[in-house]
Formats: structure tokens, sequence, C-alpha cells
């Protein structure tokens, strides 16, 4: 097992040096590819309406010129220690852990995304941990109960769920519970630090809206995987045993019915981490999807950069918890 | 004193869209303590939905059971749900036919069992761990201390089932059923597995009830088999009766495609024509008729429109479903065992077996 959990970390190191060098050639290799040359492609780091002189100073900075290894590698270096941006006496300091710097505003971009990760971070675990729950309670009961009418009417609303857009969802939402019945008045992000209820408070529809989408693809998985695995022989044995009904559901049916769920949840969440877009667009809630959104509209391709990186990041890091839980689950996965 | 089992009359029916399945219809049958009973069958013949249903396994599904199960004098179709399921496990237990499936992949073979033992009785993890120690002992399993926390992918296809086994016997049954305890295993390891049943029967005392399609595997164990054909029983005997004296052409087709190590190696194995009938639309009167060679010696249409009744032949407790003579039956018996293969069955231009090479 811990041959097994070393194994998947040193893989994971290499996958994610490779997702660095992916993303560094798209916004570097690419660009040179279509025929850039290192003074175009840095008037595109400088803010609208450049003068030339500011142009030049960002291609010496970034170090355009160099061999595209040596770029990659400062490129690295920054990340694990911090890098200075050098043009004469002018030097932007890009301090550890250096995921790119705006020249537009001036700024590194790794501070922005700090600030902005726990937004997404409460939105995302607080509406997974609901659609967790949620989508597997009613999964398993709709299994359990196929045909009948909690099985039918459950069915039809996880249908809705996943065919309905959570700007949608978010906006009925918000319309009735916000403006029209005001339980939920004035959404909006409140740190979780600066006060916590009103933190969950306003996070409440967020929660539901996103949770619901999601709740519904898991209950329609967890009902497929029950009705399943309530078939398997050693569902059988364990009613052979004399087992109480429940036990039977719960420790043999569901632990088996879990295992394709847990891999799921684990991507999903890696997804969201990276920014859940439609979500804080909809509630106006300033976490990294909106700062992508914003990064996008100013084209200010570091800032880009660097949330391409740290969203691969969440996704490959999930990938590697969801393999380790993978081993934990099933025993055949060991090796 | 009451015989351990007894079966009376029991119906298992299942509605299904495509009309009523008569998986069991009317079996009786009785089991004392200490004897083993050995049910044959060909497949959807109905052995197991029989054995399911003793164990009370059909409950929850759309099953419509009627007649009698006693177990010790209580019937457990009257039975509530949670009475029948505190003796599945204790009373009575189960062994199924392929132990890697039978077993939960993601739990200990020790987990398995030591919660078969706990459900059933009062004792700490420590106890409950030791005594299925002991039973992976005594069911033959080398090192049982150690391979008691490797999961069942890590055991043989032979080892799978003597664990099954093990749990099976984990709150000492009075009843075991082994479903095809064999069917899924190596031919070397069957051997094993079936000492390993009759050894432990002794040892436990537990009524064994042995289902099958294999009539060696009864052969060996059995000291009554009940031979059962589309939900219906064929016939009925000892042991002894059944494979010295038989007296339904059903019982007669099961033997004579078997291969015998106690017969001429010349002697050819015949076929029963055609396949099991579907049990929506079982056929009219004798359920075999359609593949029976003998319609024709009964006389006129009774084979298709009576149903034989299951009548008492020569030995006492020796049973058969069939319209024929008794001295009909003895003498087509008389011919089979002979050597003498049926007209239809005789291939064309194979007159002389001894021609052919020895496999």
């Amino acid at each position: 097992m811990l041959f097994f959990i070393t194994r998947r970390l040193i893989l994971t190191v290499f996958l994610l040096l490779l997702v660095s060098m992916i993303t560094f050639a798209i916004f570097f290799l690419v660009p040179r590819l279509a025929g850039q040359n290192a003074y175009e492609l840095a008037a595109q780091y400088v803010g609208r309406n450049p003068t030339p002189g500011a142009i030049k100073a960002v291609e010496i900075k970034l170090g355009l010129n160099d061999p595209l290894y040596l770029q990659y590698g400062r490129y690295i270096k920054g990340i694990v220690a911090g890098i200075h941006y050098n043009n004469g006496p002018d030097v932007s300091y890009c301090p550890f852990p250096c995921f790119g710097y705006s020249f537009r505003n001036d700024q590194p971009v790794w501070p922005q995304l700090i600030s902005d990760a726990p937004v997404t971070l409460s939105i995302a675990i607080g509406a997974a941990v609901l659609w967790l729950i949620g989508g597997v309670a009613i999964g398993v009961l709709s299994a359990l109960r196929r045909g009948s009418f909690f099985d039918r009417l459950s069915m039809g609303i996880a249908l809705a769920g996943v065919s309905l857009p959570v700007f949608f969802t978010g906006l009925v939402s918000l319309e009735l519970f916000s403006y029209k019945w005001a339980i939920f008045p004035n959404v909006h992000y409140v740190g979780i630090t600066t006060n916590p209820l009103l933190w969950a408070r306003n996070l409440v529809l967020p929660w539901l809206t996103l949770a619901f989408l999601y709740a519904a693809l898991y209950a329609r998985l967890t009902r497929a995987g029950m009705l399943e695995t309530m078939g398997e022989d050693y569902i059988r044995t364990a009613r052979a045993k004399g087992l109480p009904e429940r036990r039977v559901v719960l420790k043999h049916g569901l632990r088996a019915a879990l295992t394709p769920i847990v891999t799921i949840f684990g991507l999903d969440l890696g997804l969201l981490l990276g920014g859940a877009i439609l979500t804080e667009t909809t509630f106006s809630m300033p976490g990294l999807g909106q700062f992508t959104i914003l990064a996008i509209q100013n084209q200010d391709l570091p800032e880009i950069m660097g949330v391409v990186m740290i969203a691969s990041f969440f996704i490959v890091i999930a990938n590697m918890i969801v393999d380790i839980m993978y081993a934990v689950v099933d025993p055949r996965v060991r090796f | 004193m009451a015989p351990l089992l007894e079966v009376d009359e029991l119906r298992i029916h299942f509605r299904t869209d495509d009309g009523l399945v008569r998986a069991v219809d009317g079996v009786s049958f009785v089991l004392d303590r200490g004897q083993t009973l050995g049910i044959v069958g060909e497949s959807g013949s109905g052995k197991s939905v029989t054995s399911m249903g003793i164990m009370g396994l059909h409950q929850g599904t759309k099953a419509e059971i009627s007649g009698h199960i006693r177990l010790d004098g209580e019937d457990l179709v009257a039975a509530t749900p949670a009475r029948v399921r505190e003796l599945r496990g204790s009373k009575m237990a189960m062994i199924f036919q392929d132990p890697l499936s039978s077993l939960h992949p993601y739990y200990t073979v020790g987990q398995q069992i030591v919660e078969a033992y706990r459900i059933h009785n009062q004792v700490s993890r420590q106890a409950a761990r030791q005594h299925a120690i002991d039973l992976l002992g005594r069911v033959g399993i080398p090192q049982p201390k150690v391979r008691l926390d490797d999961y069942p992918h890590q055991f043989s296809g032979g080892m799978r089932q003597r664990a099954m086994i093990a749990m099976a016997l984990s709150c000492d049954p009075e009843l075991l059923i082994a479903d095809e305890p064999t069917t899924a295993l190596d031919v070397t390891v069957q051997a094993q597995i079936l000492d390993l049943i009759s050894d432990l029967q002794s040892e436990f005392g537990s009524a064994v009830i042995i289902i099958t399609h294999d009539l060696g595997v009864v052969a060996e164990l059995s000291d009554d088999i009940l031979v059962m054909y589309a939900g219906r029983i064929a016939e009925y005997g000892s042991a002894a009766d059944i494979f010295g004296q038989p007296d339904h052409p059903y019982t007669w087709g099961l033997l004579a495609s078997m291969p015998r190590l106690d017969r001429e190696r010349t002697a050819r194995l015949v076929p029963i024509p055609g396949t099991p009938p579907s049990l929506i639309r079982v056929p009219s009167g004798c359920p075999f008729h359609p593949r029976c060679r003998y319609t024709e010696l009964v006389g006129g249409e009774r084979c298709v429109t009576e149903i034989p009744p299951l009548r008492a032949v020569r030995s006492l407790g020796h049973q058969a479903a069939c319209h024929l003579t008794a001295e009909e039956r003895a003498r087509q018996w008389a011919d089979l065992s002979a050597g003498k293969i049926p007209d239809d069955a005789a291939e064309p231009g194979s007159a002389e077996p001894e021609a052919r090479e020895p496999v």
C-alpha cells in the first residue's frame, strides 16, 4: 500500500511537470510557431496602447529572445523559488510561488489567486458535501424502491437537474428566495473568518444551485450502481448469512456501488476547484471563475496562464487522491 | 422424532410480464438429521428456486409461495420475515455455486466469517476472530491465522469454496444447503470439496441438501435423491433405488447420458433429446412427454393429457411420476442397463461401437 502511494506521488510530480510544459508551450511556443516574434509577443503582455519602450522592457524582462528551454527553466524556478524580472534598474519582483507576473497591473498573479481561491473553495466544497450526501441517498432509495412513485419522481427531478443549466436554476432561486421572499437577502460573499454565520447564509443558494445539478447526476449514477450490485451473488450470500436488510444494503451493496462514485466525485471536485465559473458569475461571487473571466476579458496572459496552471494542478491532485482512495476502497487495486 | 426438514406441496410461482412462471410446482420431501438429500435436474428444473425458498431468500421479490416448509416443526412459509432471517445463517446455511462472486470482494475472508458468526452470537470481536481461525483450519486452509486477513481474490478457487463452507458452518447449522458447490471448480478440487462436505457433515451432524445437475456428485454423497423436472418431482427415492432401479424415463435419460467407470467404455452415451421446457408454458400432461421415448408404450394420449401422479413403486419410499406400467418400466430399464441403445439415439454407421478409438 505504501509502495502504491509512493509510486502514485512520483507519477503525480511527473504529471504536474508535463502539465506545466504543455501550458508553457501553449503560451510561449505556439505564438512563435504561428510566426510572432519576441516583440509582438511582448506587446501582448503590456496594457492597452503601450509605448515601444514599455514593450521592449517586458521583452527583456521575460527574456523572450532566449532559447525556449531557458525561458521554461526560469518559469519553473519562479514557481519553486520566486524570480526577479530584470531590465537594468527596472526590476519586477515576483516572490515564491511565482505563477506569472501581470505587467498590466504590475503585480504577481499568485496573491490574486490566493485571495480569490477561498470563495471558490467555499462554494465547491459546500456544494460537494450536499450533492454527495443528497445524491447518494436519493440514488440508494430509488434503487431499493425501483419503479415506485418515489423512484419515478426523484428520477424525473434528477433529469431536470441534469438538464437545467446553473445560470437558469441560479437566477430562478435568486428571484424566488432572495428577492421575492427575502429568505436569503443580499447574496454576496463574506469571508468565513469575518462572519461565519453570514458566510454560510449567503452561500446557501449557490450551494443548493450547484448541488442540484450534481446531485441529480449522482443520484442517477448511484441508482444504476446499486441496481447492479444488489443483483450480485455476494448480496445473496449476505442475505443467506441472516444479515438485516439495512446492513445488506449499506455495508455490502453501497460499499461496492460507491467505488465508481468516489472516482467521479474526485474529478468533479477537482474541476470545480479551478473555478465554478457559472455559479460564481450568477451569484456575483469573486472566486477563481470570475478571476478567469476577467483575465480573459482583459487578455491578461500571465493571469490566464496562472489560473490554467492552478486549475490543472487541482485536477491532477484530485486524480491522485482518487487513485489512492480507490486503493483504499477496493483491495484488488493495491499492487 | 419429527424429521428436521419437511417440505410439503411447495409451490413457488413468479408473476412476470410474459405470464406465470411455475418454477416449483408441488414439491414434497423430508430430510432427517444427519442425512443427505441430492436434488438433481437440468438447468431450469426448479432445484435452486426450491433451495432459495427454504432459505427464505425469495422475500422481497415477486415470488408467490404456498405449501409448507417445516424446519424442526416450525413453518417457514408462515413465519415472519424477521424470524426467517434469524434462522438463516444460524439454523440453516447455504453455500453457492461460484465462490468468487459469492464472496464480497471488498472485505477480507475473516471479516466475512466473523460477520456471519457475530450476527447470531453475542461474542467479542476477538472471540469471533478466533472462531473464524478455527473454522478456516477445520475446512483445510493452511495457515488460517494469516489467510484470515486475505481478500477473496487472493484465494484459489478451491480455497474460496472452503472459506464459503467455513462461513456457512460458523453457527453450527442443522441444515446445510449446497447449491452446485463444485460446478465452478476444477475436477480435482471438486472431489476434495465433496469429501470435505461429507466429513464435516459427520462431524457436525447436520442435514445436507446437495443441488446439482451432476449425478456423479450425488451418487457419492446422498442418502436420498430427488429428481426434478420442470418444477415437479419426476422421481424420489433412496440413492440405491435411483441408481439401481430407476423408474422414470427422465432419470434413465440422466443416467444414460453420464459416463460411468463401472460400465464398459464401449457403451455409447445417450443424450436426452430436446431441451428443458419453458416454465411459463409447461407442456400439458406429463411435462417430460415431448422429450420422452416411451410415450407410445403408454397408449392413447394419456402422456399429453393427464399429469402422472407421484406413485409408490416397489421399495418403500421410492416414488415416480410416470404413466408406464411397472412391468414395462422394469423391462425398459433392463434393456437400457444391458447396453441396448434406443433406436432413435443410434447413429447411422456406428453399429460397431467397438471400432471407435478409445478416448
